[in-house]
């Protein structure tokens, strides 16, 4: 427990310090995707690692908060009223999502959600007089609650900081509340868990709003990050890169879709700059997590941590006698 | 009034009849054994008691209230609690997180995702109580996945106890037992008091016999014969249809 404290308050330092030791602006912006990306990985991980249900539509419901901000705010509308009706707009497409998705579980579930983002994807293309087609949508300023504005990088990753820690809280919670436990429930026994009296579509549904509410926060820290969509976002590569995020940490831990997001931004964005076919190596490294640690990066770790301690200490209770 | 009241229940699964217009009567604190020969829709009985089947006529009452068409979900509310033939298990968890589950099912709290489940004292407190009932008390804490098969047999019937049926429905509890399991789990059968009625299937006969005061013998979904243990036992299609000789 006191190593575990120990290794969470040097973590929040670091956070809390990056930009001081952070060499250059490049790699602040580089931590504040990671972060908004983490937040919509701990998402898409509450369906996948705790609901047992693979979305690949999640880039969907990322992208419909996207549009709708975007869109808002070209239309004049000021940043609060606009982020509260995208939040909005979002939560809504969340509910129809889930809604349509659940009516199947398992494979059915995962192609649902396929053709949703799908079509999400083609709108975002083809509907030109909303969305501007290939071109997307540009946006001209971040916001400045209280006179703090955002526009800088410095500003802005501590706003997206605080996100993703209060992110990080909730799920801490959730996963520890009886809800949680029964949302677990429902990924190992469904059948089990309706003769025990519990409504197993609801409980689904519920979770597929949290998802989808955590998708909608990192949806508007992305767009106000990039201050660009373009149907790029919505497309079934970018739902995959979050899965991909998810499986390759740790699906059902609480800092595995934080590593995940981390290993898949810094390859994308600061290896890419080095290797030009970096998806190939992220593929690579996708497989070998696969072959070496099929339970994601961060349950790996610790099992081939605690057996090579297991090991050293067998070592030194063989040389004692 | 009775406690449980299944009236001219059939289902079928496409030309297959499963369940063919079964009347069942059960009184509260009854002891009921349902035998009959694999495939008479034993199983499938219990599963259009339960809900999880819907049945193609007929209709199922719990204490003269009619349930036939309240979902599977609603039903442990209302008293009924079942095992499962093959273990029906969470196996990520412990076995008294196994048992808190059955417990939260019956609570309100199930929707809450801001409070934590291990500070819940009462919930805890009484799946303690439940497996100590069935005497796993002293492994409450370990995981399932670290359990003997007589041990989860004992959870399964642990989690159907701890929401405090009106109406159990046990499912072959002493399937894949040994000698001395099978007698703990018999032991324990008995101990549980007269105001929960318990109908039970079962294959082992010299368990299952001793535990039953009335039986019902089933034979391709019909109920064949039915009656008091030395009834049924003496009756000659009993003989015919089951003990094969």
């Amino acid at each position: 427990m006191n190593a575990r404290f120990a290794a969470l308050t040097v973590a929040l330092a670091a956070l809390a310090t990056l930009p001081f030791w952070m060499i250059g602006v490049y790699y602040l912006n580089v931590s504040s995707q990671i972060l908004f990306y983490a937040i919509f990985a701990l998402g898409l991980n509450v369906l996948v690692g705790y609901a047992g249900l693979v979305s690949l539509g999640h880039a969907g419901l990322f992208g419909i908060v996207a549009y709708a901000l975007g869109f808002l705010l070209s239309d004049g509308w000021g940043h609060p009223a606009a982020i509260a009706m995208a939040m909005a707009i979002g939560l809504a497409g969340t509910a129809v999502f889930a809604a349509l998705s659940l009516r199947a579980t398992g494979i059915g579930f995962i192609m649902i959600t396929l053709a949703i983002g799908e079509i999400l994807w083609g709108l975002a293309y083809r509907w030109i007089s909303f969305t501007g087609g290939d071109n997307g949508i540009s946006l001209h300023s971040r916001p400045a609650p209280f006179g703090y504005s955002m526009a800088s990088p410095y500003t802005f990753y501590y706003t997206t900081l605080i996100m993703f820690l209060l992110t990080v809280v909730a799920m801490a919670i959730f996963v520890r509340s009886p809800f949680g436990a029964a949302l677990r429930g429902t990924r190992d026994q469904p059948r089990r868990m309706t003769a025990l009296g519990y409504h197993v579509w609801a409980i689904r549904f519920w979770a597929c709003m949290f998802s989808g509410l955590l998708t909608c926060v990192a949806g508007i820290l992305f767009v106000y990050y990039t201050q660009f969509i373009s149907p790029q976002t919505v497309a079934l590569t970018s739902s995959a890169e979050v899965l991909l995020m998810v499986i390759s940490g740790g699906p059902a831990t609480l800092l595995g879709p934080i590593v995940g997001a981390g290993l898949v931004v810094l390859v994308k964005t600061v290896v890419s700059g080095f290797i030009e076919r970096w998806n190939f190596l992220l593929g690579a490294i996708f497989v070998a997590i696969v072959i070496l640690m099929p339970e994601g990066l961060v349950p790996g770790t610790l099992r081939l941590w605690r057996l090579f301690w297991r090991k050293q200490r067998g070592a030194r209770t063989e040389a004692q006698p | 009034m009775s406690a449980l009241t299944v009236t001219a229940l059939s289902k079928a699964f496409g030309g297959l009849h499963v369940t063919r217009g079964v009347h069942l009567d059960v009184q509260p604190g009854e002891r009921r054994l349902i035998i009959g020969p694999n495939g008479a829709g034993k199983t499938t009985l219990f599963n259009l008691i339960t809900g999880e089947l819907t049945p193609d006529s007929g209709t199922v009452a719990l204490f003269g209230r009619d349930i036939t068409r309240i979902p599977s979900r609603r039903r442990p509310h209302l008293g009924m609690a079942r095992t499962y033939q093959i273990i029906t298990l969470f196996p990520h968890d412990t076995i008294i997180q196994n048992v808190s589950l059955a417990l939260l099912g019956l609570s309100p709290l199930r929707w809450n995702p801001l409070i934590d489940m291990t500070r819940q004292g009462h919930i805890v407190e009484r799946a303690g109580e439940a497996l100590a009932r069935v005497g796993l008390g002293h492994i409450a804490d370990r995981p399932l996945a670290q359990t003997s098969y007589g041990e989860r047999r004992r959870v399964e019937i642990a989690m159907a106890l701890a929401q405090s049926p009106k109406v159990l429905l046990l499912d072959e509890p002493f399937a894949g037992l040994s000698i001395d399991e099978r007698r703990d789990v018999h032991q324990l059968l008995m101990s549980i008091p007269r105001d929960v009625t318990m109908v039970m299937i079962e294959h082992n006969m010299d368990v299952a016999l001793e535990f039953a005061e009335r039986i019902t013998l089933l034979h391709f979904g019909e109920v064949i014969v039915e009656g008091t243990r030395a009834e049924v036992v003496a009756d000659p299609r009993t003989r015919e249809v089951y003990l094969g000789h």
